[in-house]
Formats: C-alpha cells, sequence, structure tokens
C-alpha cells in the first residue's frame, strides 16, 4: 500500500464578519495517494473551493493539520498547481508568455523549464498561436493554456477548482477530455472539485462526497469503469457509469433535502 | 473555380465601397471642424472691422497676429512659451513619479490606505488656487513656486484615481499569482501595473492639463515670466491683443501636450 500523498486531518474553517461566524468546513478528514485523480462533489456553497484554498496554502486551518508524504520520503510543502474555474489568462502577454507565467515569478526561466513549455504546446495543438493574444482563442484552447501554465512548475499535486464550469456544453466534454489525458499521461496527483456527477464518475478514480455547510466528509466512493481507458467520453458509456451516478445522486439528495 | 473568383471580385469592390464611404465621413469631419474654425476668425474679424465689437476690448485676428509677431521680435516671446512648457513638464513629471509612488504604496497597504482616504478626499476637494499665496510665502515668487502650484492642483485626483484602478483589479488574477507561487511585489508587477496602463494614460492625460493650469494660477501670482505672466501684464495695462494672443498660445500648448500623451498611448497600444 503505498503512503498517501495528502493527508488531511480534521481540518475546520469558519468565515468571520461583524454579524458573526459561518462555519464552511467541519472536522474534514480524508487522503489522495500519489497519481492518483480524486474528485470532490458536493451541494453548492458547501466550501468545496475554501477546502482547495487551504490544500493549496492560500488559507490556513483554524483546525485540523495537513500532512504530506514527499515521495523521497521528506514532509515538506509539495509543489501544488491550482487551477481555477476560468482561465485568467492576460491579455497584455501572448499565449506562450503565459504560459511561462510561473517560471517567472519562480525565476526557473531555465532553457529546461522553457522547452518543456513548448513541447506542451506543441503536444496540445497551441504551438501554432504561442505568439497570439488570449482573445484570439476559443475558449477551451485558452483552458489547455491555463492548464500548461499550471503544469509549467512541473507540480506534485494539481487542484482544479471547477476548471470547466465556464465552459459551453460541447467545449467542456473536450477539455475535460484533454486535461484528463494531459494529468493520466504525465502521472500527475489531481483532487477536482465539481458540481457536475457525470465529470466526476467519467474523470475520477474515486469521489469524495461532502456534505452541505459546514462541509464534513459523507462517503468516498472508488470508481472502477470497466471501459474507462483513457478517454472520459467513452467512460460515459460503461455499463456501471448509471449505478454510480444514481449512488452519488442519492447521497448528495439526502444532502439538498 | 471561376464563381468563387467573381464572389472575391465582388466582395472586394463592396469593401472598396465601405472603404470609401469610411473616408469620406472621415473627411467631411475634418473639414466641418475647419469650417468651423474659419467661420469663427472670420466672423470675429469682421464684427472688429466693422464696429460690431470694440477691438480694443476684444481685439481681432489680424491683430493677435501682429501683436504675435510683435511679441517675439520685440519681447522675447519664445522665452515666455519656454518657461510655461517647462514648468508645466516639470509638474507633470512629479506628479506622475509621485502619484504612481503614493498609489503603490496605497496599494500595498490596505490599512494605510484606509487611514489615508479622508486626507486625500478633503485635500482633492480643495480648491488648490487658495494653498498659491501660502507657497509665495513659504517659497517666494520664482519657479519652484510655480511648479509646486502645477503638482498641488493634479496630485490628489491623480493619487485617487491611480489608486482606484490599482483596486479594480479583479482579485481572481492576484490569486492566480499567489497559486503560482508569488508574492504581493509579483502580484503588483505582473497583474497590478500592466492592468493598469490604460487607467495610468487617461489619469496622465488629465494631469498634463491640469497641470497647466495649477502653472498658470502660479504664474498670475508669482511670475515675471510665462505666459500667465503676459495675460496678467496685458491685462493691467490694457494690452487685451496680448492677453488673447496668450490665451491662444496657451490653446495650442494643451492642445500640443495632450496629442503628446496620445502618441505615446499609441505606441503603447501596440504593445499591449
Amino acid at each position: 500500500m503505498p503512503e498517501s500523498l495528502l493527508q488531511l486531518k480534521n481540518i475546520s474553517y469558519s468565515y468571520h464578519n461583524l454579524q458573526g461566524e459561518t462555519p464552511a468546513l467541519s472536522q474534514v478528514s480524508f487522503h489522495i495517494d500519489a497519481g492518483e485523480f480524486a474528485a470532490i462533489v458536493g451541494p453548492s456553497g458547501c466550501g468545496k473551493s475554501t477546502l482547495l484554498s487551504i490544500i493549496a496554502g492560500l488559507l490556513s486551518p483554524e483546525e485540523g493539520t495537513i500532512v504530506f508524504h514527499n515521495p523521497d520520503g521528506s514532509f515538506h510543502y509539495p509543489k501544488i498547481g491550482y487551477m481555477l474555474q476560468r482561465d485568467y489568462l492576460f491579455e497584455w502577454r501572448t499565449i506562450y508568455q503565459n504560459a511561462i507565467l510561473g517560471l517567472e515569478i519562480n525565476h526557473q526561466l531555465t532553457p529546461e523549464n522553457t522547452e518543456y513549455v513548448l513541447s506542451l504546446m506543441r503536444d496540445y495543438d497551441l504551438y501554432k498561436f504561442k505568439d497570439q493574444k488570449p482573445s484570439e482563442l476559443s475558449g477551451g484552447m485558452k483552458q489547455r493554456a491555463a492548464l500548461i501554465r499550471t503544469l509549467a512548475l512541473n507540480p506534485q499535486l494539481l487542484l482544479l477548482d471547477e476548471p470547466f464550469s465556464a465552459l459551453d456544453y460541447q467545449t467542456r466534454l473536450t477539455v475535460s477530455a484533454d486535461i484528463c489525458h494531459i494529468i493520466r499521461k504525465s502521472k500527475k496527483t489531481a483532487l477536482l472539485i465539481t458540481h457536475d456527477l457525470s465529470e466526476a464518475i467519467s474523470l475520477a478514480d474515486r469521489v469524495i462526497i461532502l456534505s452541505k455547510r459546514p462541509a464534513t466528509v459523507k462517503c468516498e466512493v472508488p470508481i472502477h469503469l470497466t471501459l474507462s481507458g483513457d478517454s472520459p467520453l467513452a467512460a460515459r458509456n460503461a455499463p456501471e457509469f448509471q449505478d454510480y451516478f444514481n449512488l452519488l445522486w442519492e447521497a448528495l439528495s439526502d444532502e439538498k433535502k | 473555380m471561376k464563381k468563387s473568383k467573381t464572389r472575391t471580385a465582388v466582395e472586394l469592390s463592396r469593401q472598396e465601397a465601405y472603404v470609401r464611404k469610411h473616408r469620406q465621413y472621415k473627411r467631411r469631419i475634418t473639414s466641418m471642424r475647419a469650417v468651423i474654425f474659419f467661420l469663427f476668425l472670420a466672423l470675429w474679424q469682421f464684427s472688429s472691422s466693422a464696429g460690431l465689437i470694440d477691438s480694443f476690448f476684444f481685439s481681432s485676428p489680424i491683430q493677435v497676429v501682429l501683436c504675435f509677431w510683435e511679441l517675439l521680435t520685440e519681447k522675447s516671446l519664445l522665452m515666455h512659451i519656454g518657461i510655461t512648457l517647462f514648468e508645466t513638464l516639470a509638474s507633470f513629471l512629479l506628479v506622475f513619479l509621485a502619484g504612481m509612488a503614493c498609489a503603490t504604496l496605497l496599494w500595498y497597504s490596505s490599512g494605510f490606505s484606509k487611514v489615508a482616504e479622508p486626507y486625500l478626499v478633503i485635500l482633492n476637494s480643495l480648491p488648490k488656487s487658495a494653498l498659491a499665496p501660502l507657497f509665495i510665502v513659504w517659497l517666494g515668487t520664482g519657479t519652484t513656486t510655480i511648479i509646486v502650484a502645477g503638482i498641488s492642483v493634479a496630485i490628489f485626483g491623480s493619487i485617487i484615481s491611480l489608486y482606484t484602478g490599482f483596486s479594480q483589479v479583479e482579485p481572481e488574477k492576484i490569486t492566480l499569482i499567489y497559486t503560482l507561487g508569488g508574492k504581493k511585489r509579483d502580484a503588483f508587477l505582473k497583474v497590478v501595473l500592466p492592468n493598469s496602463v490604460p487607467i495610468i494614460l487617461s489619469t496622465m492625460k488629465v494631469n498634463i492639463g491640469l497641470a497647466l493650469v495649477g502653472v498658470v494660477i502660479g504664474e498670475f501670482l508669482a511670475a515675471r515670466r510665462g505666459l500667465g505672466y503676459l495675460i496678467i501684464y496685458g491685462s493691467q495695462v490694457f494690452q487685451m491683443h496680448m492677453v488673447i494672443t496668450s490665451i491662444i498660445l496657451l490653446c495650442i500648448i494643451a492642445m500640443g501636450l495632450y496629442l503628446l500623451i496620445q502618441q505615446m498611448e499609441r505606441r503603447l497600444g501596440s504593445h499591449l
């Protein structure tokens, strides 16, 4: 049994304002194994994004601990890539300049790293557009460029905060397939937040269901699809797909009552 | 094949027609502007020559040109223009630098910006000409006082609009920098500053005009040189030709400075 890359133990977090306290997370505990693609689903506004911000180190939990077991045995914070709901590519930079933004900030603009970015752009049909401005690209291409920007830093853990929610349905399917392919191929560990059950089942190895606010882990469902392969589109045709969907739907419906 | 060729030809001529129409429209706008200008000059000259207005008070285009020539050859007009231009550009540059520095500081520290806010609002709404006598007492009469007067008119509004521009950046764009491992400094340099270029340029456009206003006020009160001085001097000796010539020169300077910034905007715009 490989050690978990990431372990959350009893994480709690509340938002404070003058009117009072709004608890967002209550005693959340789960783990993610190295190389695993996990998805978190939960009722809207249940604190999913708060959870990702805590894992990314943008917020500190009020209670609880996060433990990382790096493959080399050390416990230091791993490199985390965070993909936001929208691409937020900067219009004053070309696609290539956007993709190397993280390298620039971390002073890692070495020839190897920039070559890696260019190779990712070649793999995902963005090379031709590398000198264009974001507004000249389609929504799906922009989201792929945003993923390359995240991958450029070679993160050990990818956090995906509803990265497809701003796309139209058709683009959403193809982009999620692309991004799933990129993540699987580079053997990244990923944690996806989504409110779309089909998306979670078709992409993830395991789905973690959160309760309504204050969120806590309601149950975890490992996904084993006989048809999965590499394509989340094909996965939607797996015989087990509907059963998983119903299972998750029921777990969530309890929460919606 | 042939069909597509004729289609392109038709499309091209439609495009040509569109371009022609657009150019015509532009030409008409420009010529309308020129017509109004010359009509005004003609009306002014006519009323003055026909005695409808007293040219002693209202001057006339011909007298303005004569006065311009006289000032140029006998009263070192170029020196006066140069002084006003220098003072305006100096206060504009200082306002720009100080405004950027203060707005950056305010952006960095939300506590500081909260503390400073009421002071900025009060100082900004204060009629700055009220400060000019103070500057004269403190700094004497001369170039420094006038540059300070120019700065005082533009600086507070400039800080407020730059700071407002800096704070209007979408917070998610700043979060993005943090998710990529950046610090507040990276957020400022990589997002806030480039995102605010349009606001910086529009603030500059306003400031160059305001600096000119401040400098002319300063020259009214505390100068022996400059176009503001010529206006005050001209009015005191009832040389209205001199006053009006100076005002027209100020118009031309204001337009020139505005065009300068606009050119800069175009240059930058092609980079962005």
